[in-house]
């Protein structure tokens, strides 16, 4: 691979995390602060000799916490800015994702899930941090989360998870899972005219009439430091001045809220999936990760069978694509939901599903579901 | 006719922020007082100031400050002014909190960012007990003292801050008391013209709660014991400077050079283009 400029065009064979690396390059991630865990560290490794190169910056910070929290300063500098971790790391971080919730960083992080609970099994896959990514932080929120299949996934999906923290103000996770971060595949790096880059709002009035947090259409433009604004903002509930308003129903009240309502009222243009074969499909598995490549060619399998079979494919875990799922439960008979843990994402699948019975499939440890495994699944409930 | 009389020092606080919330008696007013004096003799641009607390009483300081200022959750105020330096190394970044925060939650980014030399300039009011949550001992409570939660007395050994911000690298490193405040000032300007980590750590009355429970009720009972007690011993040995009822040893511990990790990271990304251009 030629190290040279921002933009590697053509075709690579790559891993996952060196694809996601890649990928935050490619979006303008100029600030990458990090602690190594397995299986997420080859992205630190990479970015400590890529970065360089281009003139932005890596650091090893002495631990997640400072990791996020670096990565939050450095966006308020003006950076565009990711850590990465895994589910260890994840935990430490949760109390500073609610900064950036609360102060609406834009900054994205990555979390490669290994088994857990704990320590768990380093090198072994897991999709046990779904419901930690929805819900790990205190309080109420409301956070982006992709789940990525493929190595060219992880780099598709992290300029997305760019794109859209800067759109919203929020922190985006990209979640994958340890096989989609360590298997290598080939990928294809467009030219700069097929990638979509965005960037942060800017305030466009003086530093005197600037309210740091009235928002504009939901999402408040951002000054950053240095720039004159002089702004101040806290993880405090506060007004729409950024001035701390820690008693009034009213302020939390509206904070709050905006923070849901601004991906609320956005998830038509923020959730995205996949869908196959589901026009006419009585049994559908809905699956995301490296386990939704093995439900796709169960699904297919069952098609050559004669089993009208169809996969949804759920490329944003959150905000759950819950209409996508009640339009699938309003057709389908049955809804098969395999996962790498032991039922998270299928809670929401069956809230969605109402009376459409859902059958949960579960697998922990070395290997995902194999196409026979969820294909049996299938047979049986069609 | 009455004249509406304008601090001096007003354009460098937010006032639409106060009236603080800090108690009469209180030694937080007096340090950020001394800070934007500092700012102002050095005719600091406002526009490049970034101040950053962390939580505890000391920590509404970012927000009281008008220049850029974020207050941090509990303890990573250091963690994100790494950041936010490295990011944009014009900035002046100034962190100003307590001694829970930047020690006890905070402590391992403490000594780290002084280790690593990241250009960032600390503040920390002591007052020996975290006064936000009440009185709690922390890590610089004295052996004996009475707090919320020593109610027997303080059986654990308080750290030594100067001793510790010298060992972890700090390139500057100073001990004052609210009471000394034209040096407190002097030394933060010499702090704010340094390049690399820099650490003052100015010894604050909390008459209020530490002091009520400790034979010093007001904050002037405390002031007079740092009168009595204070004596500056100038690049003494900061391993013996030590704090006690009898005995407060402050001054300057360390002044010296050292490249600050953003140059020195600048540095080695200029050198890795200019190899580069040889391909
Ligand atoms: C993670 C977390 N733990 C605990 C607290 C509660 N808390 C708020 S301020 C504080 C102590 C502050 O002490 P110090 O830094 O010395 O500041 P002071 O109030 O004395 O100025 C604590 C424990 C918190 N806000 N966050
Ligand atoms: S509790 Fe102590 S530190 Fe806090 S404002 Fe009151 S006197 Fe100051
Ligand atoms: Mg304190």
């Amino acid at each position: 691979m030629s190290k040279k400029g921002v933009l590697l065009t053509g075709a690579h064979f790559m891993n996952g995390d060196i694809a996601c690396a890649e990928g935050a390059i490619v979006a303008g991630c100029r600030f990458f602060a990090g602690y190594p865990i397995t299986p997420a560290t080859e992205i630190a490794e990479h970015l400590s000799e890529r970065m360089p190169e281009i003139g932005r910056i890596y650091i090893q910070m002495e631990d997640e916490i400072a990791s996020i929290a670096a990565v939050i300063g450095a966006s308020y500098a003006g950076l565009k800015a990711m850590t990465a971790t895994s589910g260890p790391g994840f935990s430490l971080m949760q109390e500073n994702i609610g900064l950036a919730i609360m102060t609406e960083t834009p900054c994205v992080i990555v979390d490669i899930m290994r088994g857990g609970p704990s320590t768990g099994q380093p090198t072994m896959p897991g999709q046990q941090d779904v419901m930690q990514a929805r819900w790990g932080s205190h309080g109420d929120y409301e956070i982006i989360a992709l789940a990525p299949s493929s190595v060219q996934e992880m780099f598709d999906l992290t300029i997305d998870a760019f794109n859209l923290a800067e759109t919203y103000r929020v922190p985006t996770l990209l979640l994958a899972d340890e096989i989609v971060a360590h298997m290598w595949e080939k990928i294809v790096i467009p030219t700069a005219e097929k990638i979509r880059i965005v960037n942060r709002k800017k305030p466009n009035v003086s530093p005197e009439e600037y309210l740091p947090f009235m928002p504009d259409d939901l999402v408040p433009p951002m000054a950053c430091f240095g720039e004159g604004y002089r702004f101040h903002a806290t993880g405090l509930t506060h007004d729409e001045h950024g001035y701390p308003k820690t008693s009034s129903s009213e302020v939390q009240e509206r904070l709050v809220k905006r923070l849901c309502e601004k991906i609320r009222r956005n998830e038509d243009k923020i959730m995205r999936v996949e869908e196959v074969m589901l026009d006419d499909a009585d049994v559908v598995v809905v699956a995301y990760g490296i386990v939704a490549r093995a439900a796709l060619s169960a699904v297919r399998k069952a098609r050559e069978m004669g089993i009208k079979a169809g996969l949804l494919r759920l490329i944003t875990l959150w905000p759950f694509p819950q209409n996508h799922v009640a339009k699938i439960a309003g057709s389908a008979k049955r809804i098969i939901v395999p996962e790498m843990n032991c039922g998270q994402l299928v809670r929401e699948v069956e809230r969605a599903a109402k009376e459409t019975s859902v059958v949960f499939l579960s697998k922990l440890g070395e290997e995902p579901h194999t196409p026979m495994e969820i294909l049996e699944a299938i047979r049986r409930n069609s | 006719m009455v004249q509406e009389t304008v601090h001096p020092l007003s354009k460098y606080l937010r006032e639409a922020m106060i009236p603080h919330i800090w108690c009469t008696g209180c030694g937080n007013g007096v340090i950020l007082n001394c800070f934007v004096q500092a700012v102002d003799e050095l005719e600091m641009d406002l526009d490049k100031l970034v101040v950053v607390s962390g939580i505890g009483c000391i920590g509404r300081a970012a927000g009281y400050t008008n220049a850029d200022s974020f207050h941090t959750t509990h303890g990573r105020s250091l963690a994100f002014a790494t950041g936010a330096k490295l990011a944009n190394p014009e900035l002046n970044v100034v962190v100003i909190s307590g001694d829970g925060d930047l020690f006890a939650i905070g402590g391992n980014h403490f000594i780290h960012a002084a280790r690593r030399n990241i250009g960032v300039k600390v503040i920390c009011a002591n007052n020996f007990n975290y006064g936000m949550t009440g009185g709690q001992q922390g890590p610089t409570t004295p052996l004996e003292a009475s707090t919320t939660t020593t109610p027997y007395g303080n059986i654990e050994h308080p750290f030594n801050l100067v001793h510790l911000a010298a060992a972890s690298g700090a390139t500057y490193v100073a001990r004052w008391t609210t009471l000394h405040v034209r040096r407190l000032t002097q030394s933060i300007k010499r702090m704010l013209q340094k390049e690399g980590f820099c650490f003052i750590e100015v010894i604050s009355p909390c008459p209020e709660i530490f002091g009520r429970r400790n034979k010093m009720r007001t904050g002037l009972e405390m002031m007079d014991w740092f009168k009595r007690a204070s004596v500056v011993e100038n690049f003494s040995d900061p391993s013996k400077a030590e704090i006690s009822t009898e005995k407060l040893i402050v001054g300057e511990f360390v002044n010296t050079e050292k490249v600050s990790y953003e140059k020195f990271l600048h540095e080695k990304i200029s050198q890795i283009n200019e190899k580069r251009v040889g391909w």
